[in-house]
């Protein structure tokens, strides 16, 4: 992956010019993004669909949920979209890398505070009380079968969501370092604005989630 | 295929140094980025694969040589068809022309270095070792009985065989094609050479680029219904079992909405083959190139709105079956719109029968066959008497041996000169492609009578009154097999001692073609500036025949 002579750094072989690098990748990252659509697509449509044949063990299910803790991830998560989008401003303008670094590891509290909450509020006492189907499923007889299956995609969809948040701590692991090295300038962020739509496509995901599993007969 | 390397490295390659002499050793193959050592290294592992799952569909036709089987117990059979529908489809044809010679040829078709993303290419075939190695072992350990289509309950609550192992490769392996259709769409959209616009590019671009959509839209789709499978079976949580208020249905549903896309991918790419092979045989331009072009989009997005037809007699209801009906047979227009536009090209044209063409002449008449007892099987009324037995085993086989298969065994003859800068002897190629054409028909066209009659696929046994349609069946089966052992044999021979073959030994053309063979590691010295239309042979001698259609009026 040698480049060519006097290129800028990050530049590589196959591509002619700069220009031409960065709007593959950002093209590469909207394929990929079509691709998750797809992804969850297909569990979306799952859930849409019991949810009409099962319609009362799906509000009854709801009901296990708390909004107040989807709430506030829905706002943590909606703050870090806008950590995220100023971090690449930031490099965009010019700004000192501390600057960048700052927000992206801003960005990554939020993120991880996120995950927090979820595991500590939410999975911990669904587990305490019973409502994780194969692992910890205490039925007292007042749970129909629609409810297994509730708590089955509540889990799948959020574990799948969470999933991804994990690996968006990891880009943005590497986005620190990679500012810390000085890879980055106003002329070079391509990673920074690519890992940044990476992002905010795991915060839109949660937008659907919360009302589809939360707002719809959930406990406040 | 270090010693494949070092052998070549004895050989006076006409040009000095190319992609396979610049460096040596196992480490260079397994750690390169170079698209053309990628293409390779896809080509040795689906040969390796495509082995296994012809040793099984082998051990299948010996064992139904007689009514009451002649190898094993039905147990075993259904490991056996199981194990050779998962491998050939998920492992062999899904990855065979995208994978191989898509990526050795886009970049140099393009005019371009290399793929948008070299090392996401190297990653995709680690992903696909990963899945296919997950599928031998489970294969090897006791095997899977599903079926390919891994419908529940029986997958999810039922089979005691390895069925969540399997799913897992199918699962790892989706990721594979994903990353090749994104990175080939990024290639095609961003790495053209100066020049090299749309309608330019050659006919097989567009064909991988239809391919490409459908790997990125249709295999997450696969990947998300495997993994909530796998849920059900490992927490034994309800989801598709309607034991506990899931749908079996919802599993097909979303099972064939990227099940029977995947058909296209397995038949785009060698549509897109024999475009190129029959313009190159016809020295013509081809007839129609839009029409061409649009043809494999459209087919692309059809292939998503005709997923039903695989349903019509498992409880959908039956309006949806007539709308599923109607929409399939959309899907007989762009297919036919090729094929009449393959027929017209060779109209007049400076024909010769190399053995490429063989294949291309075999995969048009094939595939119109397999396409036309499609429209057998998208009809309601008759589907439902044909549905389940060996008339559906024979018109698929049509598609994806008869086509597919045909298609890219066309393409690597095609291009071997250029991957390995040597010639393979002519005359047992046109054998082989003759024996691959007779031993095909011979075990399949028996199978439409068998399923017309009403023998059902997937028994181990079947009454006697079969038994002459099968064993003629079985004897084509084992024709078939010389047939695709001869290539491997002079291939191989031809890396070591083939005749070097010089950069355009067909005189095609093509940005592929005006290069050394084998092509340097970066492909082209300097990026070229496309001036001119795809196939754009020359018009002397067609001006003998001044009404013939694609001749270039001047």
């Amino acid at each position: 992956m040698a480049a060519h002579g006097a290129h800028p750094p990050g530049f590589a072989h196959q591509f002619e010019t700069v220009a031409q690098q960065r709007e593959a990748g950002t093209l590469g990252m909207w394929v990929f993004l079509v691709t998750e659509i797809l992804f969850f697509g297909g569990m979306f449509t799952s859930y849409i669909i019991y949810r009409s044949l099962h319609l009362q063990s799906f509000i009854q299910g709801s009901h296990e949920l708390i909004v107040r803790f989807g709430a506030t991830n829905t706002a943590v998560l909606i703050f870090s979209s806008l950590t995220m989008a100023l971090a690449i401003r930031t490099a965009q303008t010019g700004k000192s890398k501390g600057q960048i670094i700052f927000w992206l590891i801003l960005t990554m509290i939020l993120g991880a505070a996120f995950i927090a909450i979820k595991l500590r509020f939410e999975w911990y006492r669904d587990y305490v009380e019973g409502l994780i189907p194969g692992v910890s499923w205490l039925d007292g007889g007042t749970h129909t079968p629609g409810v297994k299956m509730f708590m089955c995609f509540y889990f799948f969809m959020t574990g799948l969501h969470a999933l991804h948040m994990v690996v968006g701590l990891g880009i943005l692991t590497v986005l620190v370092i990679m500012t810390a090295r000085n890879k980055f300038s106003s002329q070079y962020y391509a990673p920074l604005e690519i890992s940044g739509l990476y992002w905010h496509f795991v915060d839109i995901v949660w937008i659907f989630l919360f009302p589809l599993l939360y707002l719809i007969g959930g406990r406040y | 295929m270090s010693t494949a390397t070092a052998d070549l490295h004895d050989a006076p390659a006409e040009s000095g140094v190319n992609y396979l002499n610049a460096s040596y050793g196992i480490r260079s193959w397994l750690l390169t980025f170079d698209h053309k050592r990628i293409g390779l290294l896809y080509l040795a592992s689906i040969t390796i694969m495509f082995v296994v799952g012809g040793v099984a569909a082998m051990l299948m036709r010996i064992h139904l040589i007689e009514p009451q089987g002649a190898l094993f117990e039905p147990e075993t059979y259904n490991k056996m068809f199981s194990t050779h529908g998962i491998i050939m489809v998920f492992f062999f044809l899904v990855p065979s022309i995208p994978a191989t010679l898509g990526n050795f040829l886009i970049p140099l078709m393009i005019g371009a270095r290399d793929v948008a993303f070299p090392k996401l290419n190297l990653m995709s075939w680690y992903i696909f070792i990963t899945g296919a190695a997950l599928a031998l072992y489970a294969t090897l350990s006791g095997g899977v009985d599903t079926g390919w289509t891994f419908y529940p309950p029986y997958s999810s609550h039922y089979s005691a065989t390895n069925v969540t192992i399997v799913a897992l490769g199918v699962f790892i392996a989706g990721f594979s094609s994903i990353l090749t259709g994104l990175n080939f769409i990024v290639t095609i959209h961003k790495m053209r050479a100066p020049g090299m616009t749309w309608f330019r590019l050659p006919l097989f671009i567009w064909a991988m680029y239809a391919t490409s959509l459908i790997f990125v839209l249709g295999t997450p789709v696969i990947a998300i219904t495997l993994f909530l499978l796998g849920l059900e079976r490992i927490l034994h949580v309800g989801i598709f079992d309607p034991a506990v208020g899931g749908d079996p249905l919802l599993f097909q549903h979303l099972f064939w909405f990227y099940s029977h896309p995947a058909v296209y991918i397995m038949i785009l790419p060698g549509m897109g083959v024999v475009s190129e092979l029959i313009t190159a045989f016809s020295r013509k331009k081809i007839f129609g190139y839009s029409f061409v072009a649009f043809s494999s989009l459209s087919i692309a997005v059809i292939s998503f709105i005709v997923w039903g037809h695989h349903m019509f007699v498992t409880g959908q209801s039956i309006y949806a079956g007539l709308v599923f009906s109607v929409l399939s047979f959309l899907v007989a227009i762009p297919s036919a719109v090729k094929v009449f536009n393959w027929t017209a090209t060779l109209y007049r044209g400076s024909i010769s029968y190399e053995a490429p063409m063989l294949y291309a002449l075999g995969f048009i008449g094939l595939f119109t066959i397999g396409g036309l007892t499609g429209l057998f099987l998208a009809s309601l009324a008759t589907d439902v008497h044909l549905n389940g037995t060996y008339f559906i085993v024979a018109h698929f086989h049509y598609i994806m041996v008869g086509g597919a298969v045909m298609a890219y065994l066309g393409g690597i003859h095609y291009w071997w000169p250029k991957i390995s800068g040597r010639l393979y002897p002519d005359m047992w190629a046109r054998i082989a492609a003759a024996i691959v054409f007779i031993g095909f028909n011979l075990t399949f066209f028996p199978q439409f009578m068998l399923g017309y009659l009403g023998m059902p696929r997937r028994y181990a046994v079947y009454p006697a009154e079969f038994q002459v349609l099968n064993v003629m069946s079985s004897a084509g089966a084992s024709i078939l097999g010389i047939g695709y052992v001869i290539p491997l044999v002079y291939l191989i021979w031809s890396m070591r001692y083939g005749p070097v073959a010089g950069p355009n030994p067909w005189k095609a053309k093509g940005l592929e073609w005006t290069i050394p063979s084998p092509p340097p590691t970066e492909n082209f010295e300097e990026i070229p500036i496309v001036t001119e239309d795809a196939y754009n042979y020359p018009v002397a001698e067609a001006h003998k025949y001044p009404d013939a259609p694609g001749v270039a009026r001047v």
